[in-house]
């Protein structure tokens, strides 16, 4: 078996609280991520969700050193030597950049307004002299046209186009430098349900097309079940189920990822909603609860959870949990009917 | 108000040929375009309709709370029935108006997406619940206040006297909305408008404010007009369901009408764009295209320039008359006006 | 809101030629086009450059020197040109003679006009000698009589051509505000631009130390500097003088604002984009930050010149600033503190007019400017 594209061993980020006094010394950390361990194979798309405030953005982020991590190690096999990603420096990272890139959340923001769509699409080639003159252009259609842009409006400047539009703007310019790893964060969140359907196929087709790893970040249980193979349930800082997406979803093994699929509202009138009651607000980060850190708001708590850590074990392959009662709690996933049973 | 005898008692509100538009530097922009549509006593109406479909400048009209640069057609027309019983125009009401302010809050209530910015940061949650309450019933302060605290109580907030002295940003997003829930409930409304309200929250959140408001309402028996663009959340929640696009309705039914039964183009496509648990993996039916700008809406039916089904010569020329395929079941696409023809 | 019928508004289907400009427009076109529809604001524009304009011309606009004394015109009031008086009416324009006779109550000498006496007003008069922005010698004048005096604006009581000397301390009082803002702003810039790009402990300390220049008692400051300029100082080294002294109290506030728009625009999503496309540092600035600073570093220029304007002529009025022979707003209004002035010569508050007109101007372009530099607001 070939080595997977990434391995994230124990990945750690944590923010500094400074006080407010005039020297400002560090007191408090918010650990946004805590400890967190997977591996992305190379052409697969690995989801991860989880509720605002789990730390999903920040892994995304922190693997790809737009936030620096604070301790593990990000191992990074380019053509089978190991590289880990944390340990570079500035410059070492920015030779780097070309393999991996990140699409963004907000189609608004993340264009520069000031720039035409050509000169946005072209920045990576450009601020890295991967290509030039007759090159760039040639690669920036090239990558335009995967997108399905429309090559006349690259003169255009971004304030012409609508959000789906634009979210093919930052998806050319993630893949006009030839990456092998993309992580997409909520990128199909802001969109309309019918802009956000031709989203999803384009970066399926991408992938195909190109053998792309994608780290899928989204709250939408349903858009990441869609896309990934497997998928990462994330809260308050650690991941408490990885599994693949069918296992994850029919036989969920932690009470939080059923708590979650149990809120998702049906498109079917007939099923009644009967969400798990979870009870209270998710901690914070600056203080978690000690033992397993869901057990303040989990339905199934005992004492144990309280105080003892989870292990992250494997209970079938591939399906790893962190729960002391995988075993005896027989949770609800969600109810599939016939895959056959086509519209 | 010519007709105003034709009314059936249990419409609370009747939305008629509501054309709404926006004077702005690029030209004027029509949001909503000849909208009607009905509200009963007690009913849940969804509105559910992705970005530039007016869906929320046709409701925020009902409480006359839209910019200034905005443009009420005068052949509109929102009729209310308060609760004495009267009938009201409310676009006919002068902006400013006591019997426009007493609508707002005492009769229709809204709660919208970002709670935080609904709420004063320098006073406590308490103090804005019972002035509120203060201002739309008549009763002493103290009275006020039991009420407030009991109504956070209601809306499922533990040790409400306790939160009764927090501030709005003390309080988590659930917190908050429901908080706004409170506040929009403290008055009684006969109509409740619920604009994109769990947008912003995550999904567990949203599933418990979403039963919350089922609660409330069959406590309570008011009217919900709750807006979406979530088709899970709009199954959950609405009794019928009005579908718009860019300015228009193009399909109106009950709730399994429309989910279970779609006939327009654009309601078929767009429940058929939303992945699927039972079709992981499969490509998506994506609905072709952009939608228009506002600049630049096209003429005819809105949603010709995506629609699989167009009939050309005819659907970019006027828009289809409604068509009744039920009683219930209302569709405005020339495929079904023909047949009947 | 507002209730009007709207059946006829028409609704364009193609994209035409107007929606084609305005979507490859650049962000300099965008905020021109919204600036073309502030009337306002463009008049504010207009009248700023035609003083501008004036001022810098000032030598070939003005009858007479700044200092030149015009005998027998002590206090003369202001001359208005007209065409007619009672022997008809001419082409050519002219102003009343002027005569000083003796007031028969308070025995003083008055100037009066004289309407019987007509002084005809040519056109590109040879008259005083001069250079042109310092350096072209001239000796030809916009206007001027052959023979007597004009006042249009009338004299001061030294019997100095108050238009002439006007026109003079527009060039001066402006030239300050531009010179003192662009050293405030280039200070600022420096300073806010290394606390918002490093952050941390470098913008924690320079954030104090701002603040610490910030309360600081301006007007005291003011005048202890301005007590320290040694007497024998030329005008110029006086003039530059102020203009540091404008700018080191200015700069904070500058510096503040260039800051907090730096903070926020090193975590806007596109600068992130371009870091992790792999810009370094200079590219990241150079490409992404600054451009996107311009629009609103002007708009903050504008808005603090009428600050700049103001101090100036008040510590020049209050003689602390600039001094005579150098003429400013505020050094010709020394002449209007006192009763005397108001009651026998209310011309004399003519430069303050000028005064509320520049600052006025500054502040609704700068206004218009604030609301054209944002294209991207969307009207929903």
């Amino acid at each position: 078996m070939s080595k997977p594209l990434l391995e994230i061993k124990d990945l750690k980020v944590y923010f500094p609280i400074r006080s407010k006094n005039l020297f400002g010394g560090v007191t408090k950390y918010v650990k946004a991520v805590d400890g967190v361990s997977f591996h992305i194979e190379k052409g697969e798309t690995l989801g991860l969700v989880g509720e605002s405030g789990s730390g999903k953005t920040t892994v995304g982020r922190s693997i790809l050193r737009a936030i620096e991590p604070t301790e593990g190690q990000v191992t990074y096999n380019l053509d089978g030597d190991a590289v880990d990603l944390a340990k570079l420096s500035d410059k070492e990272m920015r030779g780097f950049r070309k393999y991996m890139q990140l699409i963004f959340q907000d189609p608004y923001s993340s264009l520069n307004p000031r720039m035409t769509v050509r000169d946005i699409i072209a920045e990576p080639l450009v601020a890295q002299n991967l290509a030039k003159g007759d090159e760039v252009d040639e690669r920036v259609r090239e990558a335009a046209a995967y997108c399905k842009l429309n090559l006349e409006y690259l003169r255009r400047f971004p304030h012409a186009f609508s959000g789906g539009q634009r979210q093919r703007i930052g998806i050319a310019r993630a893949l006009i430098s030839r990456p092998e790893f993309i992580v997409c964060d909520e990128s199909v969140s802001a969109l309309d349900v019918s802009i956000q359907a031709e989203i999803l196929n384009l970066l399926m087709d991408l992938q195909a097309e190109f053998g792309f790893s994608y780290l899928f970040i989204a709250h939408d249980l349903s858009v990441v079940a869609h896309i990934s193979k497997r998928v990462a349930v994330m809260y308050l800082g650690q991941f408490v189920e990885l599994a693949p997406t069918k296992d994850l979803f029919l036989s969920p093994k932690h009470p939080y990822t059923e708590a979650l699929m149990s809120a998702i509202p049906e498109v079917n009138p007939d099923i009644e909603m009967a969400p798990v009651h979870l009870e209270g607000e998710i901690p914070s980060p600056i203080n978690p609860p000690s033992g397993c850190r869901f057990h303040t708001r989990c339905p199934y708590t005992q004492d144990i959870c309280k105080t003892k850590i989870p292990e992250w074990k494997e209970i079938n392959p591939g399906h790893f949990a962190a729960c002391h009662f995988v075993d005896t709690l027989h949770l609800k996933g969600v109810e599939m009917p016939n895959s056959e049973d086509a519209n | 108000m010519e007709n105003i005898k034709e009314k059936t008692d249990d419409n609370l509100l009747e939305v008629k040929n509501l054309k709404i538009s926006f004077k702005t530097d690029e030209g004027i922009i029509t949001a909503v375009d000849g909208v009607n549509f009905t509200v009963k006593h007690g009913e849940t109406l969804g509105i559910v309709g992705e970005s530039g479909s007016g869906k929320s400048v046709s409701t925020w009209s009902i409480m006359r709370l839209l910019p200034k640069n905005s443009i009420i057609d005068k052949k509109s027309s929102i009729r209310f029935r308060k609760k004495d019983g009267k009938v009201v125009d409310i676009t006919k009401l002068k902006a400013r108006s006591k019997e426009l302010r007493k609508i707002r809050g005492g009769e229709v209530a809204l709660i919208f997406q970002e709670p935080m910015s609904s709420f004063s940061p320098v006073y406590t949650i308490g103090n804005q619940i019972s002035e509120a309450v203060l201002q739309h019933r008549d009763v002493s302060k103290e009275e006020a206040q039991e009420i407030a605290i009991d109504m956070l109580d209601r809306v499922g907030i533990a040790n409400p006297r306790q939160r009764f002295k927090q501030y709005p940003f003390e309080l988590s997003g659930g917190m908050r909305q429901r908080a706004m829930i409170a506040v929009a409930l403290s008055m009684n409304p006969a109509l409740l408008i619920a604009d994109e309200p769990t947008t912003s929250l995550d999904v567990t959140i949203q599933a418990q404010i979403l039963e919350l408001m089922n609660e409330l309402q069959e406590e309570l028996g008011m009217a919900i007009i709750f807006i979406t663009h979530n088709l899970g959340v709009i199954a959950q929640v609405a009794d019928k369901i009005e579908v718009m696009y860019l300015g228009k309705i193009l399909e109106r039914g009950t709730t399994k009408d429309i989910i279970q039964n779609p006939q327009h183009p654009y309601t078929q496509a767009l429940l058929k764009a939303i992945p699927r648990l039972d079709h992981i993996g499969e490509r998506l039916n994506a609905i072709s295209g952009d939608i228009p700008s506002p600049l630049s809406r096209p003429t005819g039916c809105p949603f010709y320039t995506r629609c699989e089904k167009v009939i050309p010569g005819i659907c970019d020329v006027k828009m289809p008359n409604p068509t009744k395929l039920s009683d219930t079941h209302t569709v405005y696409c020339f495929l079904y006006e023909e047949k009947n023809v | 809101m507002t209730t009007t019928d709207l059946s006829h508004t028409p609704l364009s289907q193609e994209e035409s030629e107007e929606a084609q400009r305005y979507f490859s427009a650049s962000q300099f076109q965008l905020i021109w086009w919204r600036f073309r529809k502030r009337r306002l604001a463009q008049t504010g524009a207009l009248i700023l450059l035609v003083l501008a304009f004036v001022g810098l011309f000032a030598e070939f606009f003005n009858p007479y020197g700044g200092t030149t004394r015009i005998s027998d015109a002590i206090l003369v009031s202001p001359q208005i040109p007209r065409f007619c008086n009672d022997a008809g009416c001419t082409l050519r324009p002219f102003v009343p003679g002027v005569v000083s006779k003796r007031n028969e109550e308070t025995l003083r000498m008055e100037t009066v006009m004289d309407p019987s006496v007509r002084r005809d007003i040519y056109f590109f008069v040879k008259g005083e000698p001069y250079k042109l922005l310092g350096f072209i010698e001239m000796d030809t004048h916009l206007f001027g009589l052959k023979e007597g005096a004009i006042n249009l604006f009338g004299t001061d009581s030294m019997g100095r051509d108050l238009f002439s000397r006007l026109l003079l301390a527009t060039r001066t009082s402006l030239s300050i505000g531009i010179v003192g803002v662009i050293i405030a702003f280039v200070l600022a810039l420096i300073i806010g631009g290394i606390a918002g790009y490093f952050g941390g402990w470098t913008d924690y300390a320079i954030q104090r130390l701002t603040e610490i220049v910030r309360v600081v008692p301006v007007i005291p400051l003011y005048m202890g500097l301005a007590a320290a300029f040694p007497k024998e100082w030329s005008s110029t080294q006086v003039y530059f003088a102020m203009t540091l002294i404008l700018a080191l109290v200015g700069w904070p506030t500058l510096a503040r604002r260039i800051r907090g728009k730096l903070l926020s625009l090193r975590g806007e999503d596109y600068v992130i984009a371009a870091r992790l496309s792999g810009a370094g540092s200079s590219r990241i600035i150079g490409r992404h930050l600054l451009p996107a600073f311009m629009s609103y570093i002007i708009v903050d220029l504008v808005i603090s010149f009428p600050y700049m304007l103001l101090s100036e002529t008040a510590l020049s009025f209050i003689g602390l600033g600039l001094r005579p022979p150098t003429v400013s707003w505020g050094v010709l209004l020394q002449d209007a503190q006192t009763v005397r002035a108001i009651e026998q010569a209310p011309w004399l508050f003519i430069p303050a007019l000028f005064v509320v007109v520049a600052v006025l101007s500054f502040t609704v372009l700068g206004d218009g400017l604030r609301d054209a530099a944002d294209p991207y607001q969307v009207s929903d």
